[in-house]
Formats: structure tokens, C-alpha cells, sequence
């Protein structure tokens, strides 16, 4: 009898074990898991009491919610990993709205013979970057998938926040007049990444700028938030994507100056020697705000002070334009658009 | 970046754009085809054409390899790909050429074709050596400067008996297809061609050195600058075109002294002449065939041919008639003058081969140039008001 209860009860081994289906099936591997990785991981109040669902107090006003999901490969990467990323990009979501985030859920897919190891880093990376954000994970799933049927592990998370009062950022918000503010040096994150992507890895310093922006952005309302139109983070598409993205939602056009956006010197090589535009690769630390010219000082000023935001710089103005164009004056003293990608940025062949 | 800022010197370009203006004839028009897109990406990216006085124009040639591979070929590799031993390697912007009634390799893929994106031959060789039950075909493309690489593999593939590798060699000649452009019967349907002079492909003559464009200058009558990829190579090859134009020159000079010499790279000319013989014809998309414009495996490596070992059948596919790249390519009509431009075709649906890459004609006009217009209108609006 005592040999059976032995053999039942399976060692939950992460330093040796790995994903397998009974991970995912609703017993008791499943809940050695939960218990083992993520609620350790994330450890709060709600996680604790076990349910499906979290109760929780929303202060009264009005609320905002994201949801999003993550499949960046390879899950860990200079400066941050899947897990990291979702907790970031979830919170700079929920900020852009000029809102405090209060809450997250975290949903994993996990495909069979994933290490348990690499899936303890993410989660306690995950824990550690909500506690650092003051944004706990108070409740999430767990799927697992038969090999071959995912790419590691996905992410998907959600997140609610509230948005002071009296503020009312809108994507349609943009005027002829207002300046373009990105918070620090583009491209860090696209590049990151892609210097650890099989069959293209190359040496470089670069690590991902994958941040919660909400302290910033906190910092940003009090100096000048009846001045601010808008906020975005430029992820996926780069700055490039972002900026065609507001233009066309506030039917206005952009002109930006190549030379007073903020480029580290190693990115600007990755991009040259893989033949990629640096406005186009992507950001997880960083935000555009179009803000009113009257408030544009007071809000630079007020990222530079935050460390998130020291290589801040004004890089445009929005103007009127029929056509919604986001035209860049080039280094070289020439005029051109900044367009949308097409399809995904690849290297070139020669 | 050391080697890269030198050539983006914006106030050394106007310097060298006031030296164009002095030096250039405003009585009469130059017209200069870069070659490369790489040349035409440098141009729109960096806004060149601003610079430049308005009788000093730039007409966008072929020379983007995703551009020029025919609708057949894509077909053929696709048909390929669908065949269940097969693994088919391909450069990542080959992903989303179209082929037939609106096919592309990204859709086979999806459809359970086992494609794969690599950024090199090499990768393609690892993957025939790691999974020895699949049948490997890399799907070779590119000018004269990536041919040596496909080379390479192929040295490579035999010395290390790899007996489930092959190449579908789609390898294509600059000289022959400037030659093209110049005299093929469809330029005399499309009447007089506008071109002064031509900007060479410095990575092709990194390779092949300049020497095998004397004889194409001295028969045409056309001067050609091999010139480098940066913004100041570009404007610099411009000057010494205009420069030759008035001394009634026309020669071929070498911009790019920095990595091209006359005779060129002849250890990579040597391996790619052990492995690569010439086509007697190849389709060139918006081109039409090419006399000796493309290379194939010599036949005593049939077995690494993927077109020989698999019996891969080129299926005639014909581009959409309204399409106007052949006029295009050569200079006689501008992307702008296309009906298909920016209503069916746009990066996104390419219809014609200078849409497909970044690099091409349409598409660099696209994603740069057409905005020049309406901002043009849109401040003379605002002048008028």
C-alpha cells in the first residue's frame, strides 16, 4: 500500500523535469505545477485563496483593460524574457492610457518537453517584475499542448488599471502644432532579440529595453497632463508603425527629424548590416506622447528626470496634412516618407 | 559607426550636389539608371533626389533578384515544396513573391508545405546534414555577388558526401541583363529609351571587378560609375557621370576604389566557374528572357540540381497585361504612370515585379516617393492661400 502512495505521488523535479500533457490535465501534476512554479512565482493574497478568480477593489472613476498575448522566440533574451515582456508590455499598455495599473491575469500555453527549469526563470522573473511594477498577478491558466503544437511556451496576459481623474488620452487627439516626444533610444529590443535568433545570432552589447513605463507616465501627468493628447508605446512595427498609426486615427500628418532621434550606436550598426530600418524594429521600453506645444517643456523635462527617460528627445510636430504622411528630413538633408511595414522585416538578400 | 557616418556626410553631399548643378548643361536633360536597388533604396531612404537639380533624373533599374525571378519559377519551387520528402530552404523575402492566381511560398507553408527561412546557404547545408531522411533543396537566388556563396555549399555538400542536398539555382548576370535593357526587341516597341549613363552595382564588381562592363560602355556608347551603397557613393557616381556626359566620355570609372579593382574577386569567379555554367535563355520577370542572363549547375553535378534530380517543370506564367515593369525597368515610363500602381498593387498585393521587394522600383517609390507630389501640392496650396 505504502509502495503505491509512493509511486502516485510524482516528485515535482524542476531542476530535471519537463513539461508533459498530464501539466495540463486538471490533476494533481497540474496542481503541482501551479502550486511548484507560479504561485510561488507570483505569491499574493488572491493567488493564495485558491479560486478561479480574483474579488478585488477598484477605487470608483473610470477603468481601463488590455489584453494581450506573447510568443517572442527565443523566450529568454538579452535584458528580459517572455515572461518579462508580458508583464511589461501588459502595464505600458494599461499606462498609455495615462492610467495606474492595478491588476494582472497571466495565461500560459506550454507545449510538452518544455523544460520546467526554463518555465521556473520566466515565472520568477514574471513575479519579480510585477513586484517591482506594484502590479501583482492575481489569477491565470495553464494549458499544455502536445509537442510540436506550440513554440515553447505562450503568454497571454491581461490588465486592468484607473485612470485619474480628468484626464482623457485619445488616439484621434492629435493637432497641427503638437510635438513628438520619444521617451529614449529606438530599436534597443528589435535588436536584442534578433541577436539571439537561430541562424542569425550575432555579438553585440544591446540588450532589450523591456520596462513598466507606469512610473514614468505617472511622472508625465503631473507636469503636464492636461497637456498631453496621447501616449503609445511603439512595440511591434517601431516608431515608424506608431506614428502612421496616430496619424491616420487623428487624421493629421507628422514631420520628424532623423537626427534628433535617439539611436545607440550599436543598434544603428545591427539595423546597417542586416538591412533593416531602425524605425521599424521594435520597442518594449519606450513611448511616444504628442503633447500640446504649450506643455511639450514641461513634459520632456519631466521624463528626462525619470531614469526611464534620459535620452528623451523631441523628435517632430504633428501638421495638418490631408494625405496623413509621416515624413522624416533625413540626415542627409533630403525629405522622405516613413511608411508603414509591409508584411514582416526581413534581412535582405545582398 | 566608423566606415558608415563618413559616407552620410549631409554638407559633403550638398557640396557635391552644387558641383552637379554647376557642372550640368541646363539646356538638356541627364538621365542615369542605377542598376542595383540597393542604389534605389539608398536614393529614396535618403531623400538623394532632393538634392539634385530638376534636369539630373534617376530612373530605377531591375536589379533586385526577388524582383526579377519569374512567376514560373515561384510556381516550380512552390509545386516543389508540396511534394512531402521535400524541404525547401529559402531567403526570407522570397516568402511573399507571388506566383499564380495569387500563391506565394508563405501560403504553401501555411498549406503544409515544409518551407523554412534561412539567412544563408550554410544554414540550408546544416539543415540536409542534421535531418538525413528529408530531401534538402536550397532555393538559390541573387546576383553575381551572392552566386559564390551558393558555391560554396555545393563544394561543401560533395566534399562532405551529402547525398540528400540540392540547389534550385535561380542565379542571374548583371552585364547581360544591362545589355537587355539597351537592345532587346521590346525596347524597340517601347520607343526611345532615356538613358545617359549608368551606376553600377558595387557588391556585383566586388566580385566580377568593372572590367566586364568596357565592352558594354565602348558598344552602347553609355558611361558606367561602379559605385558603392552609401548615400555619398551614390551622389559621388552622379557628379562623375554628369562630368563625363559634358567631356563627351563614356567610360567605365570606379567609384568604389575602396573594395573593387578591374579583374575582381577571381578566386570566387573561379569557384562559381567550377559549379555554374551560362543559360542560353532565362526569363527575367519584366524583362522577358535574357539572353545569357542567368547561370545553371554544370551537368556533372546533376545530382545537386534540384531541377534535374526532381524533373522540376518551369510552367509559363504570365504577369498581369496591365502591368507596365517592363516599361518600368527600362526607363521609359515611371512607377507613377502605371495604372496598377498604388490601387491593386502596393507593397502589400504586388502585382509586378518592381513592387515584390523592398528594393524595387515601385516599391521604393511606394514607401518613399509618393508622398513628393502631393506634398509639392499641398505646399503650393498653402503658398497660394
Amino acid at each position: 500500500m505504502n509502495m503505491m502512495i509512493k509511486a502516485y505521488k510524482r516528485k515535482f523535479d524542476v531542476a530535471n523535469g519537463r513539461i508533459d500533457l498530464s501539466h495540463g490535465a486538471g490533476g494533481r501534476a497540474m496542481g503541482q505545477l501551479i502550486e511548484g512554479i507560479f504561485h510561488k512565482a507570483f505569491d499574493n493574497d488572491w493567488l493564495r485563496a485558491g479560486n478561479d478568480q480574483s474579488a478585488f477593489s477598484v477605487p470608483g472613476g473610470r477603468m481601463v483593460m488590455t489584453t494581450d498575448g506573447y510568443v517572442v522566440s527565443p523566450p529568454f533574451f538579452p535584458g528580459g524574457n517572455i515572461g518579462t515582456l508580458a508583464v511589461h508590455g501588459t502595464i505600458n499598455d494599461i499606462a498609455m492610457a495615462g492610467a495606474v495599473p492595478l491588476y494582472l491575469s497571466a495565461s500560459f500555453i506550454i507545449e510538452e518537453g518544455f523544460p520546467l527549469v526554463d518555465l521556473e526563470r520566466i515565472a520568477d522573473s514574471m513575479g519579480s517584475a510585477s513586484r517591482e511594477a506594484g502590479v501583482p498577478i492575481i489569477t491565470g491558466d495553464t494549458k499544455v499542448v502536445e509537442r510540436g503544437k506550440a513554440d515553447g511556451v505562450f503568454i497571454s496576459t491581461a490588465g486592468i488599471g484607473m485612470v485619474p481623474d480628468g484626464l482623457d488620452l485619445r488616439s484621434d487627439a492629435a493637432r497641427p502644432g503638437d510635438a513628438v516626444i520619444i521617451s529614449g533610444s529606438i530599436g534597443d529590443h528589435g535588436v536584442a532579440v534578433m541577436s539571439k535568433r537561430e541562424n542569425l545570432e550575432f555579438d553585440t552589447d544591446i540588450v532589450s529595453d523591456s520596462a513598466a513605463l507606469h512610473g514614468l507616465v505617472a511622472d508625465m501627468v503631473a507636469a503636464g497632463g492636461a497637456h498631453i493628447r496621447l501616449m503609445r508605446d511603439p512595440t511591434r512595427g517601431g516608431i515608424a508603425a506608431t506614428l502612421n498609426e496616430i496619424a491616420s486615427q487623428s487624421r493629421v500628418g507628422f514631420r520628424i527629424d532623423e537626427e534628433a532621434i535617439p539611436m545607440k550606436p550599436e543598434v544603428a550598426a545591427a539595423c546597417e548590416f542586416l538591412g533593416l530600418d531602425p524605425l521599424n524594429v521594435a520597442n518594449e521600453g519606450k513611448l511616444v506622447a504628442v503633447v500640446a506645444p504649450e506643455g511639450a517643456d514641461a513634459v520632456l523635462a519631466a521624463i528626462h528626470t525619470h531614469p526611464l527617460g534620459a535620452e528623451a528627445a523631441l523628435i517632430g510636430h504633428v501638421v495638418a496634412d490631408d494625405n496623413y504622411f509621416v515624413q522624416m528630413l533625413t540626415s542627409f538633408g533630403g525629405g522622405r516618407i516613413v511608411d508603414w511595414l509591409s508584411g514582416e522585416q526581413l534581412p535582405r538578400i545582398c | 559607426m566608423k566606415y558608415i557616418d563618413e559616407y552620410r556626410d549631409g554638407s559633403l553631399a550638398k557640396d557635391v550636389a552644387r558641383q552637379i548643378t554647376a557642372l550640368a548643361d541646363p539646356a538638356r536633360s541627364y538621365h542615369f539608371m542605377e542598376f542595383c536597388g540597393g542604389h534605389t533604396h539608398a536614393i529614396s531612404r535618403y531623400g538623394l533626389e532632393d538634392l539634385l537639380p530638376a534636369n539630373v533624373r534617376m530612373i530605377h533599374g531591375p536589379g533586385c533578384p526577388v524582383c526579377v525571378l519569374p512567376i514560373g519559377r515561384i510556381d516550380a519551387a512552390i509545386a516543389l515544396a508540396m511534394r512531402p520528402e521535400i524541404t525547401l530552404c529559402t531567403y526570407g523575402d522570397l516568402m511573399r513573391v507571388p506566383g499564380s492566381n495569387g500563391s506565394s511560398l508563405l501560403k504553401a507553408k501555411a498549406a503544409g508545405a515544409d518551407i523554412r527561412m534561412v539567412y544563408s546557404t550554410l544554414d540550408a547545408l546544416q539543415i540536409g546534414e542534421a535531418e538525413p531522411d528529408r530531401e534538402v533543396v536550397f532555393f538559390a537566388i541573387g546576383f553575381e555577388t551572392t552566386t559564390p556563396t551558393t558555391a560554396l555549399a555545393l563544394k561543401a555538400a560533395i566534399a562532405r558526401g551529402l547525398g540528400n542536398f540540392s540547389i534550385f539555382c535561380n542565379h542571374v548576370l548583371t552585364p547581360a541583363a544591362i545589355q537587355n535593357i539597351l537592345e532587346s526587341p521590346d525596347v524597340r516597341k517601347l520607343g526611345t529609351i532615356k538613358i545617359d549613363g549608368f551606376i553600377g552595382p558595387a557588391h556585383v564588381s566586388t566580385v566580377i571587378g568593372t572590367e566586364p562592363y568596357e565592352f558594354f560602355a565602348e558598344e552602347f556608347r553609355k558611361p558606367v560609375v561602379v559605385a558603392g551603397f552609401e548615400p555619398l557613393d551614390v551622389i559621388q557616381a552622379i557628379l562623375m557621370l554628369v562630368r563625363q556626359v559634358s567631356d563627351g566620355r563614356h567610360e567605365v570609372e570606379n567609384q568604389y576604389i575602396r573594395a573593387v579593382t578591374a579583374l575582381g574577386n577571381e578566386k570566387a569567379q573561379a569557384e562559381v566557374a567550377n559549379f555554374f555554367e551560362l543559360r542560353e535563355s532565362f526569363e527575367w520577370r519584366g524583362l522577358g528572357e535574357v539572353p545569357y542572363g542567368a547561370l545553371r549547375l554544370r551537368p556533372q553535378y546533376a545530382a545537386y540540381d534540384a531541377e534535374k534530380r526532381f524533373s522540376m517543370v518551369t510552367p509559363a506564367a504570365k504577369d498581369n497585361p496591365a502591368c507596365e515593369c517592363g516599361a518600368i525597368l527600362r526607363g521609359v515610363k515611371k512607377p507613377a504612370d502605371c495604372k496598377l500602381f498604388g490601387t491593386v498593387c502596393t507593397p502589400d498585393t504586388p502585382m509586378g515585379s518592381c513592387m515584390v521587394s523592398s528594393e524595387g522600383a515601385c516599391a521604393a517609390h511606394w514607401a518613399y516617393g509618393r508622398f513628393r507630389e502631393k506634398v509639392r501640392q499641398v505646399d503650393a496650396r498653402r503658398a497660394v492661400a
